[in-house]
């Protein structure tokens, strides 16, 4: 069959073609390279500016003259509460330093390269899904020991320390091997939340034990509303604070100490398979499949529509939510229920922390700077401005105070005020991001019906085992 | 005239080249070098000779992307060449002969362009698209047709042995408008008369397709092949903003790329996350290797 070739030119294209495609070859394998970003240029060329003067106005002894950089997430909270009340605070206190305000959705990818540098920013908000590892920063010695400010006068009052103004957990939440480098600003408070107006619609009442509860989610089932759901897509940890929540009510709260300190066996300990059992239960009856393929903001919205009855999430479902909550919807937190009488909490209790997290970089130009920027963010005015802006409380004890919050807000103030000493909080998310990750994974596995609770604490313990064998992961204790 | 040739090409050369070295071959050669560390992405790296390689070995994610690339490079270029092949030789030979020139069905042309569009959307917006279309309640597009019909929604993406498949459509279906083209530009090449005269002798469009068409187009063939080839070891984007739960369920749809992202920007593994790309590289260059060697036969001259 072979022709004489009529265009030589069609030839050349072919050749042309096969040429690109081994180039193309070549090229590809960039995509694997992507951590192929450069190591060099650490540390040593960033000079720090020299202290100022201490003064009863300014016990840090900040340069008055030094600028500061502020990065703040612009995220749930936006970066209005920065630009309109904290920065003009610092500069208020020092008119001469120049306040230079960046906003980012992106936190690690505006911010590692400037840390691979050693010229990173002087205040960090360090929060959102891109978020920077802390863990990680702590261990590389990136971040400022933030000590000297929880000791220093507040504003308010020079005769009272900082740490006396906040509420207490606060500084535990952001240290690392006892240590404080980060500073929790956000009164967070956790549990399940429900439409006040729905229940009262239907005569349901919140739960307290476990038969009430399932009694509650069959109830609402007949009525043909899905009674309770997560989204599986991108927010299983919304699940894993459940169980583990509920864990904790059942074993009491050593059960998150020992899984927060890697101990051998933390996630095959009773309290936590018995949790995840009676929550497994609830995945398989009372929930629905699909919403393992649904984002947070789907499920959300659904529960806005009243066809989800009830939502596990923090504090921050009321602000995040509110373009979608239509007028009456009234939120309302419900603590997660006990499982028994024999449970070694009481019913009331919850897991409440100080969340958004904010650190002041160690090797940046000011970090005298950073941490004035703290205290400024710390002051009652700081507080109360934060509130007012964002509606959310802060750790600010006195910040909150006399602050009509959305009803919301309210009543997890009031759940955590009725938990008296029976708050908790854990921290392995934070510290093992891998941890997490397969929580994650587990969480969806074990609440869509794939594995039972025993191959759910089996599968997170060998990869909590993992970690603590791993030398490379910086371990931290509490 | 050739004395003088060598410099001028150097000439034009030495620019692109010192470019590619620098963000392309340089940033290689430091992947190799920050693999054998365990560089967390902030201070100096350590160096820890193959730990992270011997990690590798018993990482059952890394085992499961590897297998699903298996998958991909079997299904992707298979599926794609398929229906591209189809409908090429639908819009260029499939219809009647008029006045001795092969034409294509009917609406050839407005087809042509049609089948293009996908390849003219950015990745990201395919697979929020999809996101849409895959949506596993009453607002999905598929799904809220079939719950109108009474008919139980298919949980596409949830599905653990239904949702690397789904990935893999989606794929295929942004794949197949360009290859299309390209096979259209082969069979264009293809001279009329060996088509006139095989249809003389009898043939049909089926013997056409299989006695004329494929043989003619066998290089083409082999460049769509190593193209999709490359693209199986990739479909990063698609898997990270489409999946649920980032390459889930449980590593159900997660891909090199996939892991290599969670390890570098995720964990902060940037060391682990390197070797992981190391990996990459050489499989690739194994696959292109080995399919240009397979490939290789003797092209039909006409």
């Amino acid at each position: 069959m072979s022709i004489t070739p009529e265009h030589p030119a069609a030839l050349d294209r072919r050749t042309v073609l096969r040429r690109a495609a081994a180039v193309g070859m070549l090229a590809t394998p960039a995509i694997g390279l992507l951590g192929a970003c450069a190591t060099s240029g650490s540390d040593g060329d960033n000079e720090q500016v020299a202290g100022g003067t201490k003064s009863e106005k300014n016990p840090l002894g900040v340069k008055e003259d030094a600028g500061i950089e502020v990065v703040i997430f612009n995220g749930g909270y936006g970066e209005k509460y920065a630009t309109d009340v904290h920065e003009p605070l610092y500069k208020k206190a020092f008119p001469k330093a120049e306040v230079k305000h960046q906003a980012t959705q992106a936190v690690s990818t505006v911010l590692q390269p400037r840390f691979a540098s050693g010229n990173p920013p002087e205040f960090v908000n360090n929060s959102g899904e891109k978020l920077m590892d802390f863990g990680a920063l702590v261990a590389d010695g990136q971040l400022q020991d933030l000590t000297e400010l929880w000791d220093a006068p507040s504003v308010d009052d020079p005769s009272k320390k900082v740490r006396d103004t906040v509420v207490p957990g606060t500084i535990e939440a952001g240290s690392f091997n006892g240590k404080p480098f980060v500073l929790y600003y956000v009164s967070t408070v956790f549990g399940i939340w429900y439409s006040g107006k729905l229940f009262k619609d239907n005569g349901w009442a919140p739960a307290k034990n476990w038969d009430e509860f399932i009694a509650l989610l069959t109830n609402i089932k007949a009525k043909g509303i899905t009674p309770y759901g997560y989204a599986g897509a991108n927010a299983a940890y919304y699940q894993w604070n459940v169980i583990l929540t509920h864990a904790a009510k059942i074993g009491g709260t050593d059960v998150l100490k020992n899984i927060d300190n890697l101990e051998d066996g933390a996630w095959k300990q009773d309290a936590v398979k018995q949790a995840a059992a009676a929550w497994a239960e609830v995945g398989a009856k009372f929930s629905d499949k699909s919403f393992e393929g649904l984002k947070h903001t789907d499920v959300q919205l659904r529960q806005n529509q009243y066809k989800v009855a009830m939502y596990p999430s923090g504090d921050w479902l009321e602000g995040e939510q509110k373009k979608d909550t239509p007028a009456g919807f009234d939120y309302q937190l419900m603590p997660v229920p006990s499982l028994s009488a024999s449970d070694k909490l009481p019913a009331t209790a919850l897991r409440a922390t100080a969340g958004e997290g904010y650190f002041v970089s160690a090797k940046s130009k000011n970090p005298k700077g950073g941490l004035e920027y703290m205290r400024q963010m710390l002051s009652t005015a700081g507080a109360k401005g934060f509130t007012e802006v964002v509606k959310a409380p802060t750790v600010v004890t006195a910040g909150s105070e006399g602050f009509a919050f959305p009803p919301g807000v309210a009543s997890s103030q009031a759940a955590l005020k009725a938990a008296g000493q029976d708050v908790f909080n854990l921290y392995f998310d934070g510290w093992y991001k891998e941890l997490d990750t397969e929580a994650r994974t587990a969480t969806n596995e074990l609440m869509f019906g794939r594995i039972n609770a025993d191959a759910f604490v089996e599968r997170i313990q060998k990869r909590a085992d993992a970690i603590k064998k791993d030398s490379s992961v910086t371990k931290f204790k509490r | 005239m050739r004395h003088g040739k060598y410099p001028f090409v150097i000439g034009f050369l030495f620019a692109p080249v010192a470019l590619y070295v620098t963000f392309v071959i340089w940033p290689y050669a430091q992947a190799f070098q920050i693999s054998m560390t365990n560089w967390r992405g902030l201070s100096a790296p350590q160096w820890v000779g193959f730990d992270n390689y011997r990690r590798l070995l018993d990482d059952g994610a890394f085992w499961k992307a590897v297998q699903h690339h298996g998958v991909l490079l079997l299904a992707l270029p298979l599926i794609t060449i398929a229906i591209a092949l189809f409908f090429a030789f639908l819009l260029n030979v499939g219809g009647k002969s008029s006045g001795g020139q092969r034409q294509g069905v009917w609406g050839a042309k407005f087809y042509r362009v049609v089948f293009f569009f996908p390849q003219v959307l950015a990745v990201a917006i395919i697979a929020v698209l999809f996101q849409m279309v895959y949506r596993p309640n009453e607002s999905g597009l598929i799904n809220g047709v079939l719950m109108k019909l009474g008919i139980e929604p298919i949980l596409f993406l949830v599905k653990p042995n239904l949702a690397l498949w789904s990935i893999i459509a989606v794929l295929v279906w942004q794949a197949v408008g360009f290859y299309v083209v390209l096979f259209s530009a082969g069979m264009a090449s293809i001279p009329g008369e060996i088509y006139e005269a095989a249809e003389m002798d009898g043939a049909t469009k089926v013997t056409l397709f299989f006695r004329v068409t494929l043989p003619l187009l066998w290089d083409t063939l082999q460049v769509a092949w190593v193209y999709l080839g490359i693209a199986a070891f990739d479909a990063f984007a698609i898997v990270a903003v489409l999946s649920v739960d980032g390459g889930g369920p449980d590593g159900a749809t997660t891909v090199l790329a996939m892991e290599i992202y969670r390890n570098a920007f995720v964990y902060s593994k940037y060391g682990y996350a390197s070797a992981m790309g190391v990996a990459l590289f050489f499989l690739t260059l194994t696959f292109a290797a080995l399919t240009l060697r397979l490939t290789k036969r003797e092209s039909v001259e006409y």
